[in-house]
């Protein structure tokens, strides 16, 4: 369990509470229009903006001021998610070490999380010279072998199309199946939060509200969120 | 998104930055407890007071304002050859200053080219010892530099704005109300006060070019006091007002210094619907070939007399040459030692208060921080022991400012870029500058590696303070060649300072590059 403990976040004039728990294995869709603060909540999970006030419990333990690589989740960023100085396999590899120093049974794992995602025969490409899709693959690798409790996805496809995107959200449903990780996404589209969410955390007017079931909540959505769905 | 935790280490930033403090003020300190202020300012210390102030003046305000429509003819024509043209404007500034003086000698001195023109028309001959001498010098090492950082500028001008204008049918003189001025407003001041602080602390212009009474800047006047009298009251006394002086102009010039950028996207020339008239055709035309004629006959003149000279040079060129690969090899390590964390520190940092403490390398000048550790080092041992070692580490200390200039932007966008997929990954210490940092930087490190190892081969400053008759740089070498009228092994060892400087720089620039581009 991931908890939220009268989290406030505050930037100059911007201001974002915040009071849940979300469950391991759960698929969470964070939406809401823009500059609520959706990213803003993402960055506060991961450490990398810091909580005005309120607690962060991973397991009864407190993360509050744990640091970002130290904290049981792991983030893909709307853009920047691989360094584009290194091969496919390094940028994957920083995943088990970051400090690049790989035994054997490391490299196999690697290996492995390549040919999952399919990029098997990229191995030793730059990401400069790999597709938009196989660029979200790779980083998609190093999620796999990170293997952490949870995944956060501040949209990283959003510069896919379409049909691409489905793809990318198939096949991250299908790895955090494998590692039993929760799931907290950003996103824009309704279609994605039927295809893929659990649960709904709405962000609006200065505060992220607890999940509601997505089911329930998209077919009779409070004022707030019909006024944003349109 | 506010950040948090950005993983670069402060603490040896700090550490190195403190470093370079202890390092300027232990010689202001020593300096000041030298400095005999009972002695008083005589009149000739006023004239090189004078003297440096006019000369900095009059370089700044020739070089700015004969660099104006030399960048403007490069901002709007293109011909071919521009690129290399743009290219060689960038090498006065990591050309050895004694080489250059050669260089200028030979087209410019007594039996020089202009010389033998004027000669053959039956017109007086022309000096070029004292103080036009001093600012043609400055001149022709500054004139490149403003001209590169003016184009710079011109080329930042959004190409719809001189769309809008063709359109509009703007006339050349409203073309230049209206777009070009409010460039040139923005920057030249920057330009100018740069050149200005530079030639402040100009040494080896003077002590090639200047000297008597009426010619002789503040940096010369301390190694006069030092080296022909042994007055250390005075040179301490001097290396103060120095420091009052140049520290003073180069706060005032931290505000407005421009950013040294790697001259990328020089080489294309813009779009331009104006200026089609054959008179501003023809007056670009005159302006480029004049400037290019500056610039490269100087250089051409170093190669064709050092060629001849390569013969006459006694060994003990060779000895100092590899003496100066040795300083500037040194000067490069420690470079990178303090520049690097330094860098770190700055760029983790929102404001950039703390790259003022880069810029106290540019202020303080280097003679007055000779002249210092001299004081510090004589009464432990024999400072020519240490001549190399301190000479290596003033230069690394000269070339900090320019560095951090050409490192921190590019840092910056580095920590923006992927600073939180660093710190996700939990990337720290060693691992963070190993796989993120030195290979997104290594262009600029490069770079500045070159630029540094090239400075610090051509240096005549701090050597001239420190060494004896073995301990030796290449361009204290040359200089004692000239002293002698050994114009001809002088010109030789020129040439070979002259390669090994430019090498160095092409070396690391291009190791810089590879390894950014592998």
């Amino acid at each position: 369990m991931l908890r939220l403990e009268g989290v406030e976040v505050v930037q100059g004039a911007f201001c974002m509470a915040a009071d849940m728990a979300l469950v391991q294995g759960r698929k969470y869709a964070v939406i809401g229009p823009s500059g609520a603060g959706k990213s803003t909540l993402l960055g506060a999970l991961c450490g990398f903006v810091p909580l005005a006030q309120g607690r962060l419990f991973w397991q009864e333990r407190e993360i509050t001021n744990v640091d970002p690589g130290a904290r049981p989740m792991t983030m893909l960023f709307q853009d920047n998610n691989l360094f584009p100085h290194l091969s496919v396999t390094q940028n994957v590899g920083l995943g088990i070490r970051p400090d690049m120093r790989l035994g054997k049974p490391d490299q196999a794992r690697v290996a492995q999380a390549l040919d999952r995602v399919g990029l098997a025969d990229q191995a030793d490409k730059k990401p400069g010279a790999l597709s938009g899709g196989q660029q979200s693959r790779a980083a998609l690798a190093r999620v796999l072998v990170q293997a952490r409790p949870w995944v956060l996805l501040d949209e990283p496809f959003a510069a896919l199309g379409p049909a691409l995107r489905n793809e990318m959200l198939d096949l991250v449903q299908d790895l955090v199946a494998e590692n039993n990780a929760g799931l907290v996404m950003v996103t824009h589209a309704p279609e994605d939060v039927r295809r893929i969410a659990d649960e709904v955390v709405f962000v609006g007017a200065g505060r992220a509200e607890a999940p509601k079931p997505a089911v329930a909540l998209m077919e009779n959505p409070p004022p707030e969120l019909r006024a944003y769905l349109g | 998104m506010a950040l948090r935790a950005f993983p670069i280490s402060t603490k040896s930033g700090i550490s190195a930055a403190a470093l370079v403090v202890v390092l300027i003020l232990g010689a202001l300190l020593a300096v000041m407890s030298r400095a005999e202020t009972g002695a008083g300012f005589v009149s000739s210390d006023w004239n090189a007071l004078r003297f440096t102030v006019w000369q900095a003046f009059l370089s700044a305000l020739f070089s700015t304002v004969l660099a104006v429509p030399l960048a403007r003819a490069l901002a709007r024509r293109r011909f071919v050859g521009r690129g290399i043209l743009v290219t060689l404007l960038g090498a006065p500034f990591i050309l050895p200053v004694i080489v250059a003086v050669l260089g200028l000698l030979t087209i410019f001195g007594r039996s020089g080219w202009l010389n033998a023109v004027l000669a053959q028309a039956g017109l007086p001959p022309v000096s070029i010892y004292g103080l036009h001498g001093v600012v043609l010098a400055h001149v022709f090492f500054n004139l490149p530099l403003a001209t590169r950082l003016l184009l710079q500028g011109w080329q930042a001008v959004p190409a719809e704005r001189f769309r809008l204008a063709a359109q509009l049918r703007l006339t050349p003189w409203a073309v230049f109300r209206v777009i070009e001025a409010p460039v040139l407003r923005q920057i030249v001041p920057g330009v100018a006060a740069l050149i200005f602080v530079i030639c402040l602390t100009s040494f080896a212009v003077a002590l090639t070019l200047g000297g008597g009474p009426r010619a002789t800047t503040l940096e010369l006047a301390i190694y006069q006091a030092f080296r022909f009298d042994f007055d250390l009251g005075r040179a301490a006394l001097l290396s103060l007002v120095q420091l009052v002086v140049a520290g003073g102009a180069a706060v005032i010039a931290l505000w407005v210094l421009p950013v040294i950028s790697l001259g990328g996207g020089q080489d294309l020339p813009q779009r331009r619907w104006d200026a089609h008239g054959g008179v501003q055709r023809g007056l670009d035309g005159a302006v480029i070939v004049l400037g290019a004629a500056f610039l490269v006959l100087p250089l051409m003149a170093v190669v064709l007399r050092g060629a001849a000279g390569l013969t006459q040079m006694p060994p003990a060129v060779w000895a100092a040459a590899g003496s100066s690969l040795f300083v500037a090899l040194i000067s490069v390590l420690l470079l990178a030692v303090l520049a690097l964390p330094m860098a770190g520190w700055i760029a983790s940092k929102r404001a950039g208060g703390v790259e003022a403490i880069g810029l106290l390398g540019l202020s303080a000048s280097p003679l007055m921080i000779g002249t210092g550790w001299f004081i510090l080092i004589n009464p432990v041992m024999n400072p020519a022991d240490l001549a190399l070692p301190v000479t290596a580490l003033v230069n690394a200390l000269m070339a900090l400012p320019f560095c951090l200039r050409i490192m921190v932007p590019r840092l910056r966008d580095t920590v923006q870029d992927f600073g939180r997929l660093s710190a996700s990954l939990g990337m720290q210490g060693w691992p963070l500058w190993r796989w993120v940092i030195l290979p997104r930087l290594a262009p600029q490190i490069g770079f500045a590696a070159g630029l540094t190892g090239a400075l610090s081969m051509g240096d005549l400053g701090v050597i001239a303070l420190f060494a004896d008759a073995e301990r030796v740089t290449l361009p204290l070498q040359m200089y004692r060649l000239m002293g002698a009228y050994q114009m001809e092994a002088a010109a030789g060892a020129a040439l070979v300072l002259l390669v090994l400087a430019l090498g160095i720089f092409w070396a690391c620039d291009a190791m810089g590059r590879r390894y950014a581009a592998a």
